[in-house]
């Protein structure tokens, strides 16, 4: 935040109280270069900058991965946690603060392996906060071993000859989850689907699950890059309640499918499609699902007095 | 409104009553038939006529094991007396049987003696052939044994009142009880009234019913009848188990979050409070699994809400890498451990103390954490608002050890006097000052404070990497040899507070016994009654675990021997391969050993069983070569 105005500057600066995008950047990213995550990085801090996110008033919450390094490059406040952890996290600092906006940056291994459990009941909960899942298909900082997203005959560290067992679609996974209300797929070489995808899930009234397809451009590169050549490889999903794009950025997509996101047995069926092209938009939306984060800050500011009161009538039940 | 029935005795006292200073009843039976209940109200009128009272349960592995096994006695003991009571004491007196196959497992755990009053229900002298047999035996086989047995027919005595014995049995039974030890039938038909308070007034009339035809039926037909005098407090009392305390004493502590996972013994402590928590300021997260149930519970305490996760040992080995991560990060947070025994799933009703280490060393590296254990009942709430202060203090996770022996144990004690201060703040909003780092570790304490989500300029991100005083990612090596030097320093700084702790009995002799947590009325009321037959003896009892209570070491030193008294496995020389030098110890006493440079050797079993007076005394008499037992 800026909080002084030279006099001899001869540029309009930012009102006292604005925020620039700089005020969201920390450190340098260290990932890989041409690492999807740098895009992204960049894409999130758009969105602060364009929602004007107190950065005081900002968490992103993160498990341990590539992508988890994400809150050490935001100058927001940031927990970067256990290894499939941050669902939990993220749940228990937005369960009785309402006023933080919480961010749960989440990758392949992390979200769909060793912290599956907690994906479920996470999307069960459907607290208020955007969960971006990084999915790049490998395991990168432990060097390419299988992901639970890999296709089918991955080579990699552990699987040499090629992986076994057919991948997890995160997405379709996602949709059959109980109160489940907002699944959204983007790519990270789609910048303004991106943007419009992540201001789309930050003003979802629930928990916004997001998944973006990523480059790993270091183990992946193979997977990769005819993805991000090919036209093919995408088909936008549109429907006037998704993800609203320009039409100047619609026109680099060749396919493009109307889905109603009100639909979440269409959206399975959708969700589905993965084998032959990647869907992106929103699959599916429900702003009146029940938040367990309303019922979490339902009792707040009780006095002392009232919670002393409770407790000694509590305590009479035990009197002799 | 409900009358008294004719039924009901008019006279109470028309015979001469022996006087005697305590009492150890017992109530088995299957499952379900509630003894448990029965005993619970035996305790609780008598807690309210001013007895000392200490009830434990005795509690299957399944919820309903097989009518009528060995194995399966499910019941209560309760012990009452004129002073206080602080454990369950050693062989029961009197013991009221539904079946006589439950008394075979509590006859192998020793808990009678030759002379025990076994009153059992003797419907089962009548019932199939083969259930007949069984009974005869076992009738021939106790009054072997020495046992003084009486055959009632319980069944038949509340036919006459009801058309289900099986519904309020127990309620005659306690009438039974109340007559035998003289027990204000005043109070206790008040106590039924509020068992059966939800229910609706036929149910408590023929429960009361139930309650005077026991009571009369006793008048007729025992030749003893006793009284234990008492004295009533001016004082006000509570009367509840240890989980009950904890359940109040994390509502008192202030505590916002309470996270946690089914699993027992712990989780009745949540079960307590579930219905008042949220008028008390607090929620309870019931998450999807132990380890989810600290990541929220760490969640809600980095953004500043005061948070506590219950759980037992399973629990605490799930939970351990979160644990590592509270230390290292610094992140306040109350664990609330019930142990029971183990390892693994071990004997999840059972008490045993085998947590000591786990939580104390279970994590990798180097995490210290501030331990603290309850003793009695009253503790177990008291510490509970210790704990969140100190967590807060230091900056640090900080575990309040108890097991299933207190967490089933009722005691009455002072009804504490909740205090504002108690309760946590607001929390704090106001800008992060300037150029304070967010680990501004004190030199000479370790201690640093931390921003809270919402404070303005105080934003870090919180890594459970290897970091710096700002919260960076920091692999070199002077910096993290410093950061694990603060976190430990922060246990030195909180150990320059304590006191000693109190020695029972002289300040040297022959020996001293060390006890922790759910063993100490046992281990006071050996040493005192081994002090009245001359032996030197003396004992104390650890509440801080970590760090340490100062002055053990010149403690120990003025006693010819210091042995600790702990529910946990150690191996016994002379057994085949144990050798002194091989032996494993039990934990408290490994753990002193290695912190005092003092050959300390311990009383240990694994039994699942609470430790007993005259468990301890007879290690005291081939320790010290006295007669010390009657």
């Amino acid at each position: 935040m800026i909080s002084f105005q030279p006099d001899f500057c001869e540029i309009a600066l930012p009102e006292e109280g604005h925020y620039s995008i700089e005020d969201y950047g920390s450190s340098k990213a260290r990932w890989c270069s041409g690492c999807g995550a740098h895009t992204i990085l960049h894409s999130v801090q758009k969105l602060c900058e364009d929602e004007q996110l107190p950065p005081e008033k900002t968490v992103f919450v993160s498990g341990i991965g590539c992508s988890s390094r994400f809150p050490h490059y935001m100058k927001t406040y940031g927990f970067h946690g256990l290894h499939g952890r941050a669902l939990p996290v993220a749940s228990g600092v937005k369960f009785r603060r309402p006023d933080l906006n919480v961010f749960v940056i989440t990758g392949d291994g992390d979200c769909c392996s060793i912290g599956a459990g907690h994906w479920v009941h996470g999307i069960r909960y459907n607290m208020k906060m955007v969960v971006l899942l990084f999915d790049n298909s490998i395991y990168g900082l432990t060097k390419k071993q299988t992901s639970p997203t890999s296709p089918l005959g991955t080579h990699s560290n552990t699987h040499p000859r090629g992986s076994v067992i057919p991948p997890i679609n995160p997405i379709q996974s996602t949709l059959g989850f109980p109160n489940v209300s907002f699944v959204a797929q983007t790519v990270d070489w789609k910048p303004a689907h991106l943007n419009a995808t992540l201001k789309k899930a930050f003003d979802h009234p629930g928990l916004a699950f997001v998944r973006i397809v990523q480059r790993c451009p270091i183990w992946m590169r193979d997977t990769y890059e005819p993805t991000v050549k090919d036209p093919n490889a995408l088909t936008l999903l549109d429907h006037e309640d998704g993800i609203l794009l320009d039409e100047k950025a619609k026109s680099t997509f060749r396919h493009i499918q109307e889905h109603d996101p009100s639909n979440l047995i269409k959206a399975r069926e959708v969700a589905e499609l993965v084998k032959e092209t990647t869907p992106i938009g929103l699959f599916y939306q429900n702003k009146n699902a029940i938040r367990y984060d309303e019922y979490g800050a339902h009792n707040l500011g009780i006095s002392v007095e009232e919670r002393m009161g409770a407790i000694n009538t509590l305590m009479d039940r035990y009197a002799i | 409104m409900i009358s008294n029935p004719a039924s009901q005795p008019s006279e109470t006292n028309r015979f001469e009553r022996t006087k005697i200073k305590e009492a150890v009843i017992e109530i088995v039976s299957d499952s379900g038939e509630g003894a448990q209940k029965c005993g619970q109200s035996l305790g609780a009128i008598s807690a309210k006529m001013g007895n000392g009272v200490w009830t434990v349960e005795i509690i299957p592995a399944e919820i309903q094991p097989p009518a009528r096994s060995k194995a399966g006695a499910s019941g209560i003991r309760v012990r009452m007396g004129s002073n206080k009571i602080t454990n369950m004491g050693d062989h029961a007196d009197l013991v009221v049987a539904l079946n006589e196959q439950v008394l075979y497992g509590r006859i192998d755990q020793n808990a009678y003696k030759p002379g025990t009053y076994l009153l059992i229900e003797n419907k089962w002298a009548t019932h199939t052939e083969e259930t007949a047999i069984a009974y005869k035996e076992s009738i021939e086989h106790f009054t072997e044994l020495g046992y003084h047995i009486f055959e009632i027919p319980m069944e038949k005595e509340c036919l006459k009142h009801v058309s289900d014995a099986k519904k309020g049995k127990n309620m005659w039974v306690l009438g039974l009880l109340c007559n035998l030890y003289d027990r204000d039938l005043e109070i206790a038909a008040n106590q039924v009234k509020y068992i059966f308070r939800k229910k609706d007034e036929k149910i408590i009339q023929s429960n009361l019913d139930l309650l005077y035809a026991g009571y009369e039926y006793a008048n007729e037909n025992f030749p003893m009848h006793f009284t234990i005098p008492s004295k009533l407090s001016e004082e006000d009392y509570v009367v509840m188990n240890g989980n009950e305390a904890i359940s109040l004493g994390v509502m008192a502590a202030g505590i916002e979050v309470c996270s946690m996972y089914p699993i027992t013994p712990a989780t009745s402590a949540t079960h307590a409070m579930a219905e008042t928590i949220e008028s008390a300021g607090g929620i309870i997260h019931q998450a999807e699994d132990e380890i989810a149930a600290i990541g929220f519970a760490v969640g809600s305490s980095y953004a500043g809400k005061t948070a506590v996760t219950i759980t037992s040992g399973p629990g605490i080995a799930l939970k351990t890498e979160f644990i590592g991560l509270a230390v290292m990060a610094e992140i306040p947070l109350v664990i609330i451990d019930v142990q029971r025994g183990g390892p693994s799933t071990g004997l999840p009703t059972k008490v045993e103390q085998g947590d000591l280490l786990a939580v104390l060393y279970g994590a990798p590296g180097d995490s210290p954490k501030v331990i603290i254990a309850p003793s009695t009942i009253e503790e177990c709430f008291h510490f509970v608002i210790l704990a969140r202060k100190l967590a807060e203090s230091f900056r640090t996770p900080v575990f309040v050890l108890t097991d299933a022996n207190l967490a089933t144990g009722v005691q009455p004690f002072p009804r504490p006097k909740i205090k504002p201060e108690w309760f946590a703040g607001p929390i704090d909003q106001s800008p992060w000052k300037d150029g304070v780092k967010v680990y501004d570790w004190d030199k000479n304490t370790g201690i640093s404070k931390r921003p809270i989500p919402g404070q303005k300029g105080g934003m870090y991100t919180l890594t459970g990497l290897a970091h710096d005083e700002d919260s960076h990612v920091a692999y070199d090596p002077a910096i993290n040899q410093r950061a694990v030097e603060s976190r430990s320093r922060k246990l030195a700084a909180l150990r320059e507070t304590l006191k000693p702790p109190t020695i029972h009995g002289e300040e040297e002799g022959d020996l001293l016994l060390v006890g922790w947590g759910s063993t100490r009325g046992a281990i006071e009321e050996a040493a005192e009654r081994a002090r009245e037959k001359g032996a030197k003896v003396s004992s104390i009892h650890l509440r801080f675990l970590s760090p340490m209570e100062p002055g053990l070491k010149d403690i120990f030193s003025k006693f010819k021997k210091v042995m600790t008294v702990e529910i946990n496995y150690s191996d016994t020389v002379g057994n085949p391969l144990i050798t002194e030098e091989n032996r494993r110890y039990s934990q408290l006493a490994w753990y002193l050993r290695a912190q005092t440079l003092t050959d300390i050797d311990c009383l240990s079993n694994v039994y699942g069983q609470p430790m007993s007076p005259i468990q301890i005394l007879q290690r005291l008499e081939k320790e010290l070569n006295l007669t010390l037992i009657d």
